[in-house]
């Protein structure tokens, strides 16, 4: 018996990280904007989903993949809109990873889809750390949950390209001062875009709109020059 | 509680690098883990104790090393270290910055014994 010692240097999430550059690989052959929707639980993500649904759904093909612990709740409400929706259930899970959306992949058909929005467990820490192929990480932040967020998980806003600060309508029952977010985000992503917006009254839609419609317009674009 | 999922995905590591270089227990991982890392060290070495029972890492030491925040800054290539959770070059204020370290997961190496007599044979994959 001989005690040695091994050197590795592998990455823990290698795994995660192959499967996440699959299903990248697919989405990009498929020409298919994709964005992973984080937030913490009750920030408006399903809202969001049913709102910008609601605007699009004439315009572009929209698929979406949803995440929880437990029901198929969600899913259900994004079906009513007439747009395909699978449900991940984690079982007690807190994030999603590459090979759930492997097996998501597999119930939706992606052809005519332009724009698969993934929406993660509610939980700002654990979904910072799993990519998931997609092209964009886009999180909420409701104005309930405080102007201190950032602080507290600077990961997840360092992350992500895209902040919709949501629920806007209720500022004025709130303590939270929209300029110190977007000074503490400021400071740990500077290039990230900021909306601040409701999805219950509609305000502050357009710009948020305008940017998906961009961004699907791109990769359609690099589809289109695929299949030319 | 994605620690759970990391000492998984850790262990699958550790078994692999085990059967490939002939060991039959682990006495010891090292670890990387960057400041920015949402991982709890503690968690991820709890959680590890209870997916590695029973397994070639049973009882293992988990040695962490922390790994702080830099960046470099892709206007004027000024690589400095991140304080206070600012991404902002000190040098010229740029805000488009490459992240050099602190989100590491990372497995250094892994001690432990193999199952033959020593002999004064190399182990491989020291070399």
């Amino acid at each position: 018996m001989a005690e040695i010692k091994v050197p590795v240097v592998r990455n823990i999430l290698q795994a995660n990280e192959r499967l996440a550059a699959e299903n990248r690989r697919r989405f990009d052959e498929e020409g298919i904007f994709v964005v992973n929707l984080m937030s913490s639980p009750g920030a408006g993500k399903t809202s969001l989903l049913e709102k910008t649904i609601d605007a699009l759904a004439g315009l572009i093909g929209i698929a979406v993949i949803e995440g929880d612990l437990q029901s198929s709740y969600d899913a259900e409400r994004i079906q009513k809109k007439g747009v395909q929706a699978v449900q991940i259930n984690t079982d007690g899970g807190c994030h999603l990873d590459g090979n759930m959306i492997q097996i998501a992949l597999d119930s939706l058909d992606l052809s005519g889809v332009d724009l698969l929005i993934i929406e993660n467990v509610g939980n700002l820490v654990c979904p910072a750390e799993f990519n998931l192929g997609e092209h964009e990480k886009i999180m909420i932040l409701s104005v309930a949950e405080g102007d201190d967020k950032p602080i507290k998980y600077p990961l997840m806003f360092q992350i992500c390209s895209v902040l919709l600060v949501n629920k806007i309508d209720l500022l004025p029952y709130t303590d939270c001062d929209v300029s110190k977010i977007r000074e503490r985000v400021g400071q740990l992503n500077a290039r990230g875009k900021i909306f601040e917006l409701s999805c219950r009254t509609g305000e502050g839609f357009a710009p948020w709109l305008s940017w998906i419609e961009e961004k699907v317009g791109e990769h359609r674009a690099l589809r289109a020059g695929k299949h030319s | 509680m994605h620690e759970l999922s990391i000492a998984q995905s850790l262990l699958e590591i550790i078994v692999d690098e085990s059967r490939r270089n002939g060991l039959e227990r682990i006495n010891k991982v090292r670890l990387q883990i960057g400041k920015f890392a949402a991982v709890v060290p503690e968690s991820l070495t709890f959680c590890f104790e209870l997916v590695s029972r029973d397994t070639v890492a049973s009882g293992a030491l988990i040695e962490i090393e922390t790994v702080g925040i830099s960046a470099r800054c892709e206007k004027c290539d000024f690589s400095f270290d991140v304080h206070d959770q600012v991404f902002r070059c000190p040098r010229c204020g740029e805000a488009a910055l490459e992240l050099l370290s602190g989100r590491e997961l990372t497995v250094m190496s892994i001690e432990g014994e193999t199952g033959e007599d020593d002999g004064g044979n190399q182990s491989p994959s020291c070399s």
